[in-house]
């Protein structure tokens, strides 16, 4: 473990330190072009010297204040952490203000490096810029090297051990302060009472001096004496003040930056010229101000396009992989029974299905999430911040909040677990929490199939008409609940000034988007699957139990047995009798199914025979039933069969409606019907969608199993049809206040989870749960009592709250809100035009 | 500094794109003020203001030769000198 060095690699945002880890370690990590995006620490190994280096990445910073969280890291990593060395990055195409941060670092008598990252951009750009000037004036090695193509490794390798094993500085890098240093210096004085307080002295005094909130915490618990230390430095500032007209925070960061500046100066040997950028270019269509939202639309269709239309069409592909593996597992389960499957079956099969339900998203999350590391890495992000944030601000949102709505289906089609994913692109807590909180309202594509269902049942002639309705009347109800959150509950939490960097374009490499991608695609398995399928074994015992007393379970065992014998009797004395006696019936029908299965979807006249073939030496009694042809006595045994099946089948049917009724889940339904019939939902309904919980999929195949059920349906009656036919009362308004209340639903369980992830906080998945619930009950009731109290048909109610939504989308946009930002600007402005005057 | 007219003294939100001012003093401080700083907003840097966003805010600047968008309400804290 001594062997085991600590580096340390800091930066502001965009200097491409990501890309210099990854250079360094080799590990893959998370690259973007946008501010702050790496929050959490990273760290990799590395060979340096015959010796282990352990380098970690700290979150960009501008600089080492209190202000950002990732600021508060970055200072706490190099005081208390003591790294051997400090890698700067910094960006060659823009040393002025990432000299800034050096500076700082340097004042925190760091063990420091500086790498002059990006020089192909520098270069491009026409600077040419002094490395050993640089060097001589900081008094520190600087090395140079291009991140991207991984140019300047050895380089900064060869600079870091020889820095490592370098003793620390006798003279440390001082910024001169001017009419500051006096009081620097008694404050210095006094400080040093205390002894070694483990944080460098001048740099504590010059923090105590600026008021930084870091610096006071620090004194009041390791100094002695905290409060004659913090009237002395209020007795300093007052008298800084008092002579040089500033506060002692603003004089102090100017001249830090002064001196970045003129560092900058000495070490550039010829500036950029004048001449446009490539990224300005770019800007001037991409920021325009028609051809700018065009672009945003088209780059948004491309991404819905590409992620899931293709995303879904892929899906046909790797499905049957997924039904392939649940084959497989089925295997191992004991067989199915003929009236009901083993209890360990039914669990082995349903179990397969809830997590395969979400592994077949994988496809579309692996190219949503390359296409968004695409739009990361070229710097795309804050110009699409920039285009919306106007419009997004009036609902509390951020401009960066655009995104995860896509993502999450703004239209018709999404996924909740990218969307709420990418929210973390969004620097401001308030916004943040708001469109977290809005995203499932999106219509995601689980809820689609109730949709459609639901259109086509009961709005069969203006389904494209109603579809549109319920594609769009989400986004004007998303954004006023937006407003209301953010100006009630989320009143509370930090807004941060939207001051953001446009970083240059570029072009990501094809290896950093496709390891970014499976990262994540890697973090929703590992975070989401496991708990879904906890949740799924939850719903299954929901569902199953108690189940069916031992009573009626005996008589339906007596009207099965009572078909046996029928069939029995039609067999009697025939060469079948004993094919079909005992276990050989189950052993046929398993047998038929088994080459239902091979068959299906062959078409190929040869294929089919081979299959024939096959069935027919594995079991040449079975098949002559199967396939009787001329043979009369053959014929009369697959009749009688095919009685004893469709008698079991109907029994069976019973028997699950029967499970179903009573089982808890059923209970739960029948419990909530006296909320629910103001809604117009009865306890089928609500059994649906309280399945719907693990996954929105389930709704429509619980109800459709229900449904079918009731109407006693036969397999070839669709669905809409057995849906109007088991709800003959159900008119068009109880189908629109079901949809409002989908469309309202709460987060299924994958994305619950992920909200906890993005948050850090239960609470807010909580709220993300409760109030979609709360809200969608409150308008499912609001539309089915009002639309019948107002005699209202259902497409009348439809556009009735359409034009709700859409007056409640505008009047929220319209109600002006708190500005976050309040200064005392004015007062202080006023006073030197006075002065000026 | 002080010599220029008071009259060219404005706000940086006031500035038309495509026109040139320098930083003459910003008046916040905190989080927002070093934020500011922090992205290049430093008295006697000059910043040209590139566009407005289709819907005329935020605004996007040049400064030191890097582009920062920012909110006009956060731009109309920034005292500038127009040129």
């Amino acid at each position: 473990m001594s062997r085991r060095i600590l580096a340390a690699l800091a930066g502001q945002p965009n200097c491409g330190k990501s890309t210099v880890f990854n250079m360094l370690t080799g590990a893959r990590q998370h690259v973007a072009n946008f501010p702050g995006v790496t929050v959490e620490k990273k760290s990799g190994h590395f060979k340096l010297g015959g010796r282990t280096c352990e380098l970690v990445d700290l979150p960009g910073a501008y600089s080492i204040s209190s202000y950002s969280p990732e600021e508060r890291v970055t200072r706490d990593f190099l005081l208390f952490d003591h790294p051997r060395v400090v890698v700067n990055v910094i960006d060659a195409s823009n040393l002025r203000r990432h000299l800034c941060l050096t500076v700082e670092l340097l004042e925190l008598e760091s063990n420091v490096v500086v790498h002059c990252n990006m020089m192909d951009v520098a270069t491009r750009r026409g600077q040419v810029l002094d490395a050993d000037i640089l060097s001589q004036r900081l008094g520190v090695p600087v090395s140079t090297g291009i991140g991207r193509t991984g140019q300047g490794r050895e380089q900064l390798a060869a600079v870091m051990t020889t820095a490592m094993d370098q003793p620390a500085k006798e003279e440390a890098f001082r910024v001169d302060y001017g009419p500051l240093e006096p009081h620097i210096k008694a404050v210095e004085d006094v400080l040093a009472e205390g002894g070694d307080l483990g944080a460098p002295r001048r740099w504590l005094a010059v923090r105590l001096l600026e008021n930084d909130e870091g610096a006071r915490q620090f004194v009041a618990e390791v100094f002695f004496d905290p409060v004659r230390l913090s009237r002395l430095v209020a007795e300093h500032q007052e008298a800084f003040r008092e002579s040089a007209g500033e506060t002692v925070a603003a004089f102090a960061a100017l001249a830090r930056r002064r001196l970045a500046r003129s560092l900058a100066q000495a070490a550039t040997v010829k500036s950029a010229g004048p001449e446009k950028t490539r990224t300005d270019a770019i800007d001037d269509l991409v920021c325009h101000k028609y051809l700018g939202p065009l672009v945003l639309i088209g780059v948004l269709f491309i991404l819905y396009q590409v992620s899931i239309v293709w995303g879904y069409k892929l899906t046909n592909y790797t499905w049957p992989l997924l039904a392939g593996l649940k084959t497989f597992v089925a295997g191992f389960l004991p067989p199915a029974g003929m009236l009901e499957d083993p209890m360990l079956r039914s669990l082995g099969l349903w179990f397969m299905d809830s997590v395969n339900s979400l592994l077949n998203y994988i496809p579309i999350f692996f190219l949503l999430f390359f296409c968004v590391a695409f739009l990361e890495d070229t710097g795309y992000m804050p110009r699409m911040a920039f285009i919306l944030d106007r419009l997004f601000r009036s609902y509390g949102l951020h401009g960066q909040s655009t995104l995860p709505m896509v993502l999450a289906g703004v239209y018709l089609g999404g996924c909740c677990v990218p969307g709420v994913m990418a929210c973390k692109a969004i620097p401001d807590d308030k916004s943040r929490l708001a469109t977290i909180l809005i995203i499932p309202l999106m219509n995601c594509l689980a809820k689609v199939p109730l949709y459609i269902l639901l259109v086509g049942a009961f709005f069969p002639g203006d389904a494209s008409a109603a579809m549109f309705f319920i594609s769009t009347v989400t986004l004007f109800m998303a954004l006023p609940i937006a407003r209301l959150l953010s100006s009630t509950l989320l009143s509370s939490l930090d807004s941060a000034p939207f001051i953001m960097e446009m970083p240059p374009y570029h072009l990501p490499t094809l290896r950093n988007l496709f390891t970014r991608a499976i990262e994540k695609v890697a973090l929703f398995v590992q975070k989401i699957i496991t708990v879904v399928a906890a949740v799924a074994i939850i719903i299954f015992v929901l569902l199953q139990f108690p189940g069916i007393s031992r009573e009626h379970k005996a008589a339906y065992q007596a009207r099965l047995d009572a078909s046996r014998s029928q069939l029995d009797a039609a067999v009697a004395g025939s060469r079948f009798q004993a094919v079909l006696a005992g276990d050989g019936l189950l052993g046929f029908l398993r047998y038929e199914e088994a080459y239902k299965a091979a068959r299906a979807g062959v078409e190929d006249a040869a294929a089919a025979k081979a299959i024939d073939t096959r069935f027919r030496e594995e079991n040449p009694d079975y098949f002559a039933i199967l396939k009787p042809r001329a043979d009369a006595v053959a014929k009369a045994a697959l009749a009688g069969v095919k009685a004893f099946a469709q008698s079991r089948d109907s029994i069976s049917i019973e028997m699950r409606r029967e499970r179903l009724e009573t089982s808890f889940l059923g209970i739960l339904g029948r419990a909530l019907e006296p909320v629910t019939q103001f809604a117009g939902f009865n306890w089928r309904v609500n059994a649906g969608l309280l399945s719907a919980f693990a996954a929105k999929e389930s709704a429509v195949a619980t109800m459709g199993a229900i449904y079918k059920l009731e109407a006693g349906g036969t397999d070839n009656q669709s669905l809409e049809a057995s849906m109007r036919q088991g709800e003959a009362d159900f008119t068009p308004l109880h189908a629109l206040a079901l949809m409002l209340f989908m469309a309202l639903y709460p987060p299924c369980m994958a994305t619950s989870m992920m909200i906890k992830v993005q948050t850090g906080q239960a609470k807010w998945m909580v709220l993300a749960i409760l109030y979609p619930m709360v809200l969608g009950i409150i308008v499912a009731s609001a539309v089915f009592t009002g639309g019948r109290l107002l005699g209202l048909d259902g497409n009348t109610a439809m556009w009735s709250f359409y034009g709700l939504a859409v007056a409640a989308t505008i009047v929220a946009g319209l109600i002006p809100h708190r500005t976050p930002v309040t200064l005392p600007v004015t007062a202080v402005a006023g006073e030197e035009a006075a002065q000026n005057a | 500094m002080d010599e220029d007219a008071t009259k060219d003294r404005t706000h940086l939100g006031a500035i038309a794109p495509g026109e040139r001012c320098t930083v003459a003093r910003v008046g916040c401080d905190g989080c927002l003020g070093q934020r500011l700083g922090d992205l290049g907003l430093v008295p006697g840097e000059e910043v040209m203001v590139v566009r407005n966003a289709p819907l005329r805010d935020p605004i996007e600047i040049k400064v030191s030769g890097f582009l920062v968008s920012l909110r006009r309400c956060e731009a109309s804290l920034v005292e500038v000198v127009a040129r």
